[in-house]
């Protein structure tokens, strides 16, 4: 069993949760997720990684509550427990020294691409980092990342922080940086993936990406997680999760994400209103 | 019942049957399909055993299970004796009563086959093993006093279970790493509820933790921990991580929704119970055609399952009936219960609609040629017979490669072609030193029998080993 330490909403509808898990917190780098199941009649969903300490033997996510599973694991609160919480799985981001590289992240995203930003930063790369989010209230954990970024630039929806617009607006804003960038990483849903990888191809800026397919066992065992990159199939949880945005197949990896919308919402009308009462 | 030995027994061929559940109501629902015999039946077909000196079951059986001895003394009624005989070689005897080729091992090999009554082996065993089950008390062996060495074990599959009962009896410390929240491996993701119930594998585990062995859940090794690093606390790894690298055709459209790998479509249904949803969180699609594709134990399983779901249930298999790989209970139990089988046809291409779901399955007929190098017939594709079947899903059960994970974090082991881990066969021995590998991820995947029969040989090496030391 693998206790909660900690459970807050960061956000409306972005919760940051802390647990107990000794063995994982030894093993995690940047880029990876772990696989967690809420209860014993539960579904196996990844969640990537937002930060770890191995002192403490901690492992922090971060998830969008949208459904049935991602609901339990918000509800939870500190001292409950969960029997699965295992990894870390996938291979880390590829940290080196790239030069110049822009962070791009959005929701869940903004926590998972922190640890990547730190350690960037220590190998020694100059890091901006894009946080895109609907409304600036949807923002979070801006002063971490101007601690330790060279440059945080926001962009918003509405425009009630930083720039107006999404992340399509990246040629402009890396015009605005005054110095070539070397490359760029996104962490956040596949919308943003796609976007940020659609506006860095023309610019020839390599892009990789982190991909959230649906998985099960998360190491290689289903074949769930199956995406096309450069007409090769890969699968997301050994291969990946990260891959050359400018390669993947947007469209087969957006239907495949939604293949199981439809179920999705059974269990939201069969399940009693207890179970989707939020913490206080 | 008859006296133990009469000088010259009547050679009685009458093969005891097992009862099943009628195949109109079977297929409807996830209850077990065979139903065991009951006591009296068991000492009629035990009975029948002629105890042939030369014991030939015996050599055909994987872990050398001591056969006509258990055999007798279920004829004798002394099931309690019959088990302990029974465990002496087999830590899990629910299990490979249930799940073993025995028509090509013990029984295949009995001095009545010839005749058509081989005596009904697997049965017996299974039955023995449910007696026990439902006795008050279960006896525990005696287990030597602890030599204080410790073995690492990775994968609570069949490979790993039989090493991990092996050892505990011999005293030592044995800990069990799985990657997935159950023990059992296949046994409980990809072999269904209706052929092997899951209370039964978790009977069996429970046995093994009652002996003392350690078990770890949600524990990937290779990524949670390196063998390297259990090297330094443990003196000797098995690595039994099994098959888990799922094959596809390689034909356009693969990656459309409603394609699946049996591992996929089959974890989804008995690791995670997704015939139960939404009672449990994993959805499963209500499907109405499925294709199955392949022709082993799995694509049986796989076309079992659909056709329980209420699916139309369709085998594709690209040679004839009679080289279908599976076990010819499973294809009887299959055809009974309504399986379409579609022989010689080979998919050649999935069609799916504008919202990324398989349609349509285009499929090729096929002529059988000269044999191959696996002996069989060589399908050969005839030209423009091309075919076209409505689908909603298709499962891909053509196979697996060994699972990468461990191969790819462990420097010093010989890898194969395959991606198997090579393995002295005697031994179980790898080429790096302390740690030994069995069961698929040194074969590729095979059965559940031949795994712990490799648990058995390394287990053996290993004790050797820990004593050496």
């Amino acid at each position: 069993m693998f206790k909660v330490l900690e459970s807050q909403m960061i956000v409306p509808n972005v919760h940051l949760l802390t647990f107990e898990a000794a063995a994982v917190s030894q093993q995690a780098r940047p880029g990876q997720f772990v696989i967690v199941r809420p209860d014993d009649d539960g579904e196996r969903i990844p969640l990537s990684i937002s930060d770890w300490n191995a002192d403490a033997h901690s492992v922090t996510v971060s998830l969008l509550n949208v459904g049935k599973t991602t609901g339990q694991i918000a509800a939870l609160k500190a001292g409950m427990q969960i029997p699965t919480l295992v990894g870390p799985l996938g291979n880390p981001t590829e940290i080196k020294e790239y030069g110049t590289v822009l962070c791009i992240a959005g929701c869940y995203g903004i926590g998972s691409i922190y640890p990547i930003t730190r350690a960037l930063k220590a190998k020694g790369n100059r890091v901006f980092v894009l946080l895109e989010a609907r409304s600036s209230y949807l923002l979070y954990w801006e002063r971490r990342f101007e601690e330790i970024a060279d440059k945080v630039i926001y962009v918003t929806r509405d425009g009630t922080k930083g720039l107006k617009g999404h992340a399509g607006r990246l040629p402009e804003i890396l015009q605005s940086l005054g110095e070539p960038v070397n490359q760029i990483i996104i962490n956040g849903c596949t919308f943003l993936l796609k976007r940020g990888s659609d506006a860095s191809r023309p610019l020839g800026i390599p892009t990789t990406v982190s991909l959230n397919p649906i998985m099960i066992d998360g190491t290689g065992m289903c074949g769930v997680c199956r995406v096309t990159v450069g007409s090769v199939t890969k699968f997301a949880c050994v291969h990946g999760p990260d891959f050359d945005g400018h390669l993947v197949n947007w469209e087969e990896l957006l239907q495949r994400r939604k293949a199981y919308l439809k179920e999705e919402v059974v269990p939201l009308r069969t399940s009693r209103c207890e179970d989707h009462m939020m913490k206080a | 019942m008859e006296s133990p030995k009469p000088p010259k027994k009547k050679l009685d061929l009458n093969r005891r049957e097992m009862p099943k559940q009628p195949h109109d109501i079977r297929s409807h629902n996830f209850d077990e399909v065979a139903l065991g015999y009951r006591a009296e039946t068991a000492i009629e077909e035990a009975s029948r055993c002629l105890q042939c000196p030369s014991a030939n079951c015996v050599e055909t059986c994987p872990v050398e299970i001591d056969i006509p001895a258990f055999v007798e003394c279920v004829a004798k009624g002394d099931f309690a004796e019959g088990i302990r005989i029974l465990k002496e070689k087999n830590c899990l005897p629910a299990i490979c009563g249930r799940v073993c080729p025995q028509e090509e091992q013990c029984e295949g090999n009995c001095s009545l086959v010839k005749k058509g009554g081989q005596i009904a082996i697997g049965r017996l065993e299974r039955f023995l093993a449910d007696w026990e089950a439902c006795q008050p008390e279960m006896k525990l062996p005696e287990i030597p006093p602890p030599t204080g060495k410790r073995i690492a074990i990775v994968g609570g599959g069949p490979a790993g279970l039989t090493v991990a009962g092996d050892l505990i009896k011999l005293g030592h410390q044995v800990t069990i790493f799985e990657a997935l929240h159950k023990m059992g491996g296949v046994l409980v993701y990809g072999i269904p509820e209706f052929r092997l119930p899951k209370a039964i594998v978790k009977r069996e585990v429970d046995y093994l933790v009652k002996l003392g062995v350690e078990v770890v859940t949600d524990y990937v090794v290779g990524k949670t921990r390196t063998i390297d690093s259990l090297l330094e606390e443990y003196h000797a790894v098995f690595v039994g991580s099994g098959a888990g690298l799922p094959w596809f055709m390689e034909i356009p459209g693969e990656n459309l929704n409603g394609v699946y790998s049996a591992n996929e479509y089959l974890t989804r249904m008995n690791l995670m119970a997704g015939f139960q949803f939404p009672k449990y969180s994993t959805p499963i699609k209500e499907h109405k055609r499925v294709a199955v594709l392949g022709g082993g134990n799995v694509a049986m399983d796989c076309a079992r399952t659909a056709l329980r779901l209420g699916a139309e249930s369709r085998i594709i298999y690209r040679r004839s009936r009679n080289e279908l790989p599976a076990r010819l209970e499973e294809i009887e139990n299959a055809e009974e219960e309504g399986v379409i089988f579609e022989f010689l046809t080979l998919p050649t291409r999935y069609i799916g609609d504008e919202n990324g779901w398989v349609t349509a399955l285009e499929c090729i007929k096929m002529r059988l040629g000269e044999p191959d190098a696996s002996g069989r017939k060589k399908p050969i594709p005839i030209e423009g017979s091309e075919t076209l079947y409505p689908v909603d899903a298709v499962v891909c059960a053509i196979g697996n490669s060994p699972n990468p994970l461990i191969a790819a974090t462990t420097p010093g082991l010989e890898v194969g072609k395959k991606g198997n881990i090579v393995v002295d066969e005697a031994t179980g021995k790898t080429a790096k030193p302390r740690v030994w590998a069995g069961g698929d991820v040194a074969t590729g995947a095979a059965t559940v029998i031949l795994a712990m029969g490799a648990g058995r040989k390394a287990a053996r090496s290993i004790h050797e080993y820990l004593c050496s030391l």
